[in-house]
């Protein structure tokens, strides 16, 4: 008689992991990486380095010293790494990326319970702690060296200046095409826009991600960044505001974080909405250029509110 | 192609078995025939130990309207009543029979009937004498869907050809061997019916199936039978599911398909039900499908009704020390088995062997709220949301989610990438909900 195992249905399990699912969001964020190096030289990769090795070191650390079932295998502090080295300056000093990371891993995911259980984005929390501990750090900006320029290895401050955002309150547009390859001031993996919609391609084809956040979220962005234009209304610069800053970036992988945003296709709707309409007023209205961090940040905390009111309809309610 | 929102799209798995021709197998010296086979009430004994019995003889009555009786599968004599192991789980009443290899029949068995000339009212006899249940799995039996009350009007005929369990291939086996016989089934039961109408869904999977009735309908020349292609998506082959790709129509929550005028029988009950009607001979056998890598003779096999799976997996030449779980069923929705003792049953559509290097899903990780489950759940529920509040024991607000609609289909579990086993907590809440339910009946009453 062999022994049998006993369990309940079904007996197959799809293919697909945390850990796998994980790895998809790595490689999509990889373009995105790539041209921050590639604009911003040797130091980009380090930052990458520190706040990826810190994220993933921090939760090994956490859950051996609490006796928890170690999962940095499933990949999830690894991309929290990735995800606040692209929205930092390239030139933040390693021990403030490591701060920063410490934050992401410990206090915003593991204090509340690992994996699944924060109700912040990790890697957005990190950057806001960041900014708010050392303004001066986060918003002094490398102008992009590129390949060709001599200071690509050198890792000492290169010429500063004002990120097109900034530029704009001033009321001087960077070109689009600039904004779009990434030739532009900013953090390491926001500038490119080309290099982020590869990798957002990748993530949709997959399935890993819906359109429903990025859609409303954009569209939001877009209308609304035309409607309240700066010579009245309709006059405003939509594709501009799609293409500057970390918009993409958010839009496509903050945003879309499965753990802190809403469950169901209506829900992620009415998230996008939101924090569409919080982007364009902190843009506009704010005392940062930038708002994609904050309106994130803030969607995810009635995001369990979202749930609450969008639980679906069943299919067999009445005919 | 229409089609149901949700479902999954699991590897269909069927090509080890889907051109094994239907084969029969030996006569076991052994039957273990259960008088509970199918939903509603058990069959009543009516043997004694020690009485002989012929095959077809009625050996359990039906005991009331939603039940059916069970036959002796070949002649034989009766050697215990007894609390015997069931595929369904736990052990149940059941009648053991010695065969004695002469496979003797009673003397009405095979007789044929021109069921053309029967009223309606006799030809739902005939169809609960045969003992048919529905041969999908669920085992629901045949002439209570055929009995629908006066205040509900049955306006088409849906038959059920989907086989959408990955693995299976007996419907598959059985549409194109004896798609005259499914025919003749369909046309008994829409005379029993009163109607013209019928769609055959058949996934798409099985186009073969699909051309086999197309000519058969055409070389008979049946008008109002018509066979659809759906699209491989599980779980097609499920009662709702089926009903919204072919027609659109919602079944309500909590009803049934006769609410919006519908029946649906699955293809080898059409035939099943041909054969007890026009033929009198009652459901004593049915095709299974043996299947899984660690069976050296895997394919379709025309079996008794009481064959040990054993005796079945024997003679498929299973290797069991390679198995480490045996599956009454399909892979998604069927169950693994303690014992191999249980008996083949009127429900039993397959048995899947699983190596023993299958990953056993003790450990799963935290939920990241990927919503995949919420995606995959044909009936559109939140398996996530559900599941949760099951393990912290809140039943109740279970039940607010829609908890009772779950078909149970295993989809949300399959497709959940932390392995967290969603349907099991589901099915649990369930359990004690209805418990609970019972139990306050009983104190009510
Ligand atoms: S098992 Fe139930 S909850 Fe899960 S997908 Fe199927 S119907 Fe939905
Ligand atoms: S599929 Fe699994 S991980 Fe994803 S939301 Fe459902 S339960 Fe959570």
């Amino acid at each position: 008689m062999p022994k049998l195992t006993i369990s309940s249905a079904p007996h197959i399990r799809a293919e697909h992991s945390i850990q796998s699912i994980m790895l998809d969001v790595l490689f999509a964020l990889l373009p995105a990486a790539l041209a921050g190096i590639y604009f911003f030289g040797l130091k980009s990769l380090l930052l990458i380095a520190t706040c990826v090795i810190t994220c993933v070191a921090v939760e090994w650390l956490y859950q051996n010293a609490c006796g928890f079932r170690i999962t940095v295998s499933d990949l999830s502090a690894a991309v929290t790494g990735l995800l606040l080295a692209l929205v930092l300056p390239p030139q933040t000093p390693w021990w403030a990326a490591g701060t920063g990371s410490i934050v992401a891993i410990l206090v915003t995911k593991q204090f509340f319970g690992g994996l699944g259980h924060n109700i912040f984005n990790p890697a957005l929390i990190g950057r806001a702690f960041l900014m708010a501990s050392w303004p001066a750090y986060m918003t002094t900006w490398a102008q992009p060296a590129g390949l060709y320029s001599h200071d690509w290895l050198s890792l000492t401050d290169a010429v500063t200046g004002a990120t097109p955002l900034a530029l704009a309150k001033t009321g001087q547009y960077t070109s689009q095409i600039d904004l779009f390859l990434g030739s532009v001031g900013g953090c390491v993996g926001e500038t490119s826009a080309l290099a982020l919609l590869l990798g957002a391609c990748y993530l949709l084809l997959r399935g890993h991600i819906g359109w429903q956040t990025p859609a409303s979220y954009l569209g939001t962005v877009a209308l609304l960044s035309w409607v309240l234009g700066e010579n009245g209304f309709f006059t405003g610069h939509p594709m501009f505001h799609l293409l500057a800053g970390g918009l993409i970036l958010g839009a496509f992988f903050m945003a879309t974080d499965p753990v802190t945003t809403p469950l169901t296709g209506k829900g992620k709707i009415i998230f996008g909405l939101g924090a569409g309409i919080l982007t364009v007023v902190i843009r506009k209205y704010g005392g940062y250029p930038e708002g994609v961090c904050y309106s994130i940040l803030l969607m995810n905390a009635v995001t369990p509110l979202i749930d609450r009111f969008t639980a679906k309809r069943r299919l067999e309610a009445g005919k | 192609m229409p089609s149901f929102p949700g479902g999954i799209h699991p590897d269909d798995c069927k090509g080890q078995t889907r051109d094994r021709k239907i084969e029969k197998i030996p006569l076991p010296d052994k039957l273990i025939i259960p008088l509970s086979q199918h939903i509603g009430n058990p069959a009543k004994c009516k043997v004694k130990v020690g009485e002989t019995v012929l095959k077809g003889q009625v050996i359990g009555d039906a005991d009331g309207f939603v039940s059916l009786p069970v036959h002796a599968s070949s002649s034989g004599e009766v050697t215990a009543v007894e609390n015997s192991p069931h595929p369904q789980g736990k052990r149940s009443p059941a009648i053991v029979i010695k065969t004695d290899g002469r496979d003797q029949a009673v003397k009405e068995f095979g007789l044929q009937r021109n069921w053309e000339q029967l009223s309606v009212h006799e030809l739902i006899q005939f169809v609960k004498e045969a003992g048919i249940a529905g041969l999908g799995g669920a085992a629901f039996p045949a002439h209570v869907k055929l009995s629908p009350p006066p205040e509900k009007k049955i306006d088409l005929l849906l038959i059920n050809g989907a086989e959408c369990e990955p693995f299976l291939t007996a419907d598959h086996r059985l549409m194109l061997e004896q798609s005259e016989e499914i025919l003749q089934g369909i046309r008994i039961l829409l005379t029993i019916l009163g109607l013209e109408n019928c769609l055959i869904g058949i996934e798409e999977n099985k186009r073969e199936c699909y051309e086999a009735l197309v000519s058969g309908i055409r070389i008979k020349g049946l008008s109002g039978i018509k066979p659809v292609l759906l699209p491989v998506k599980y779980p097609q082959g499920s009662e709702s599911q089926l009903i919204y790709s072919l027609t659109g129509r919602e079944v309500p929550s909590g009803g049934l398909p006769l609410d919006i005028g519908i029946v649906v029988q699955n293809v080898g009950t059409a035939a099943a039900l041909f054969h007890g009607v026009a033929r009198n001979i009652p459901l004593i056998s049915r095709v299974v499908t043996v299947t899984g890598a660690a069976v050296r003779k895997p394919g379709n096999y025309l079996v008794p009704l009481g064959t040990q799976i054993s005796r079945l997996l024997e003679f498929c030449e299973a290797d069991l020390g390679r198995t480490g779980k045996v599956i009454c069923g399909g892979p998604l929705m069927g169950i693994s088995q303690p014992t191999l003792d249980a008996p083949v049953i009127k429900g039993t559509c397959g048995i899947l062997l699983q190596g023993s290097n299958f990953s056993a899903d003790t450990e799963w990780g935290n939920c990241i709220r990927c919503g995949r489950c919420i995606r995959s759940c044909p009936t559109l529920l939140l398996p996530v949301t559900i599941a949760a509040l099951s393990r912290k024991d809140r039943f109740t607000e279970c039940r607010e989610y829609g908890l009772l609609d779950c078909k149970e289909c295993g989809c949300c579990s399959f497709v959940c990438p932390a392995k967290i086993p969603l349907t099991h907590y589901i099915k649990l809440a369930k359990y004690h909900l209805l418990k609970e339910q019972h139990q306050q009946n009983k104190s009510g009453a």
